[in-house]
């Protein structure tokens, strides 16, 4: 839809595509710096915010602009000089607006890495050149892959501490491909940077004359992203059942919801789970309009031909292309809470619109984030652990692979007492 | 999603590709965020401030249950130092919708001696709205109430979730913020809790314009340029009302000017501008570099944690 040329604000450069990128670094990998510089490069800062920063590093004798003071939120943060919590940023070119979710890369904080890489299309990984691939970079990559982010850039910063030595980057990249081919990882570029000078951020650097690659930015730009949605198998969670009442609208029915995966067309034969009832799609409505085809993630209200029962919670799909209707399942949990997961324990289970009970019938193994190492000993999981479970469920939920389907292989784990979210699960 | 096939591209209308311009994709993830709290959240309401981004999210609302009506109401928080075009535009908004308007008064807490009203030139009322909405709240039993909030807006808000738990007393509590995964929100909470749900957390400054300019979404007078009567204080421009003594060598003066955010008369500046025209307010807010609460908000001036304080208080 070209929207700048249909309404004409001259001088307004219009980003046309939203990409969500998820970084995960520690104190010291320049994380904070490199945010900050793409944030400065791309003119997302402000003078005011500028001149904050700029205080802020001399009161704490910096001795440069520390552009890291930018990404840190809270007072906690700044007073311990550390990220604690996801925190989202925005910037936007003339091609493109993104979004941020900017996670803290120490183990402790691996439920926070978690929840910052479920939305991302793409991750960004730091690897400082004089230390090389390390631990918290395997981490990162495997978190990426187990959330399956479908594409990975792995920022070799720092190479101005190496005198730019190709040497040292190609050891980078020969490292991190042996640990990547033990992952579900299909898309790496690598990409060697200078964060604090700004080389091969936003302008390609000329003091790295050997590297035929794009500047960060770039890539960023030009990654192919639309073809990551599932645009085959046809989902609708349903959200909520339009009824106006109103004598214009005296017997209006519509089904409300965020189109998970696949299209739905006008006059597709279509099937509402788990009542097994079928029908065609009559209507797709929107406040702009009637549509002939929905696909995500537009938010839209189906009508169907026929007066079926459908209610919050169902899932609208074609009679085809049916998921899987789960009772028990296998899943991939992170657990999120300082409460451990208890063995044989009882939680809420939201997947979709649909909420259930679910009971962790066993822990199969926990793997070690650092090493891939399956400890099949383990009871439970504590907080940051990820693990293999098998789920109990109190009534059937309609699931597919999370490997196919990240919006209908996800779902969360809600301890009853305290309503906390504890559990992010990938059906697998 | 690796068996994902490639976009095509469809006959006909505005539909050409399964491509999603940003603006697209940000209004169906708030619409579906509108529709999980309706869906499971006894009573909700939305807070209506009659600013801009207040303005997108009561569009949105109803985009997102057409073509049947709000199924909450809409809650102001009256401080009673409101610009008088701004009260014109919400009652002029709420009867256009059929809407049921709420209003929560500051100077009725203020007459029953909840709140004790602050003194001086420099006096504010914005402190003192954490006390009346979040009585409000508890009075009508809200167990979630929509604010315009952005994350780009300030550094605290950058880190909140979408939906915004709050404990009994109101409070916010930074450190213990329930984890936000995929599109997934977990709105329980128990009697007496309450959830700040922010459908505009990933939306800036510049999305809500340009959602304003494209879907044509009336906002008050006083975002267009206009000549008003205002003094100069610690740098900003404020206009001239019965809320706001001047102090010693404060004169006013006429001025062509807007209003960038729209707050109490006491606390809230204008920037000089002759931007009479949407298209116009656009491209001056493309091309600024200053942010708006930077450039016109006195109470987030006070300190380096100032809205994080409020927060944490019970504030929007």
């Amino acid at each position: 839809m070209a929207l700048a040329a249909s309404n004409g604000h001259p001088g307004i450069a219009r980003p046309s595509e939203l990409v969500r990128f998820a970084t995960a670094g520690s104190v010291d990998d320049g994380k904070s710096t490199l945010i900050g510089r793409l944030l400065y490069d791309t003119k997302s800062i402000f003078e005011d915010q500028l001149e904050h920063v700029e205080r802020s590093s001399a009161q704490r004798g910096d001795g440069y602009v520390n552009l890291a003071l930018l990404t840190d939120g809270l007072r906690a943060e700044r007073e311990q000089g550390i990220t604690i919590d996801v925190a989202y940023r925005y910037f936007h070119t003339p091609r493109r607006k993104f979004i941020i979710a900017d996670t803290p890369g120490h183990e402790q904080y691996t439920r926070n890495m978690v929840t910052g890489a479920s939305t991302a299309d793409l991750a960004l990984i730091l690897v400082d050149a004089r230390k090389g691939v390390l631990e918290q970079s395997r981490r990162h990559a495997f978190i990426a892959s187990l959330l399956r982010i479908p594409h990975l850039v792995v920022c070799v910063n720092k190479m101005d501490l190496v005198d730019f030595d190709e040497g040292v980057f190609e050891r980078v990249c020969a490292d991190f491909t042996a640990w990547a081919a033990k992952l579900d990882v299909h898309d790496v570029t690598f990409i060697p940077i200078s964060a604090l000078h700004g080389d091969n951020v936003a302008e390609r650097s000329e003091r790295m004359p050997w590297y035929q690659g794009p500047a960060l930015l770039y890539h960023l730009e030009h990654v192919y992203v639309a073809s990551d949605r599932n645009l085959v198998d046809a989902r609708l969670p349903v959200q909520w059942v339009v009824r106006p009442m109103s004598d214009d609208h005296h017997d209006y029915r519509g089904y409300a919801g965020q189109v998970a995966s696949g299209a739905f067309r006008v006059g597709d034969e279509v099937i509402v789970l788990p009542s097994g009832r079928q029908s065609r799609v009559a209507a797709i409505d929107t406040y702009d309009g009637p549509r002939e085809e929905a696909f995500p993630p537009l938010s839209v209200t189906l009508r169907l031909e026929d007066d079926v029962d459908v209610s919050r919670g169902d899932m609208i799909c074609r009679p085809q292309n049916r998921p899987i209707e789960a009772r028990e399942m296998d899943a991939m949990v992170c657990w999120m809470s300082e409460r451990p997961l208890q063995p044989a324990g009882r939680y809420r289970i939201k997947h979709t619109t649909r909420t259930a009970l679910a009971k962790a019938e066993d822990v199969q193994y926990r793997i070690d984030v650092n090493s891939l190492h399956r400890h099949e000993d383990a009871r439970g999981l504590a907080l940051n652990e990820i693990g293999r479970l098998r789920l109990r469920l109190s009534s059937p939920l309609f699931v597919d692979q999370y490997r196919r389907n990240r919006t209908t292989g996800s779902f969360i784990l809600i301890d009853e007492s305290t309503n906390d979210t504890v559990g992010a699960g990938m059906v697998l | 999603m690796s068996t994902a096939v490639p976009p095509r591209v469809l006959g006909g209308g505005d539909e050409m590709s399964y491509e999603i311009p940003h603006l697209r994709a940000l209004e169906s993830e708030a619409i579906h965020v509108i529709r999980e709290v309706a869906a499971e959240l006894e009573r909700g309401v939305l807070l209506f401030s009659g600013g801009k981004d207040s303005a997108v999210l009561l569009h949105l609302a109803r985009k997102a249950f057409y073509p049947a009506a709000l199924p909450f109401p809409v809650m102001h928080v009256d401080t009673g130092h409101n610009f008088p075009e701004v009260i014109e535009y919400r009652d002029r908004m709420v009867a256009d919708l059929g809407a049921r308007l709420i209003v929560a008064s500051v100077q009725d807490s203020i007459d029953t001696g909840r709140v004790v009203e602050e003194n001086g030139p420099r006096s504010s009322r914005n402190r003192l709205q954490s006390v009346t909405l979040l009585d409000a709240i508890e009075q009508h039993g809200f167990r979630a109430a929509f604010g315009g909030a952005r994350r780009d807006e300030e550094r605290a808000r950058a880190k909140e979730r979408i939906f915004s738990f709050r404990d009994d007393f109101g409070q916010w509590n930074p450190k213990g913020q329930r984890p936000e995964l995929w599109n997934l929100y977990n709105g329980f909470v128990k009697p007496g809790e309450h959830v700040r749900v922010f459908p505009l957390s990933n939306w800036t400054e510049l999305d809500v314009w340009e959602y304003v300019a494209e879907e044509r979404i009336p906002l008050p007078s006083i975002y267009f340029a206009h000549l008003r009567d205002v003094f100069r204080r610690d740098g900003m421009l404020y206009a001239v009302s019965p809320f706001v003594e001047l102090l010693p060598g404060e004169e006013p003066f006429t001025e062509w000017v807007r209003f960038r955010t729209v707050g109490d008369m006491s606390c809230t500046g204008a920037v000089r501008s002759h931007a009479v025209q949407l298209e116009e307010v656009v491209a001056e807010i493309a091309a600024t570099r200053i942010t708006e609460r930077g450039e016109t908000r006195a109470d987030d001036r006070i300190s380096e944690a100032a809205m994080e304080d409020r927060k944490k208080e019970g504030y929007f």
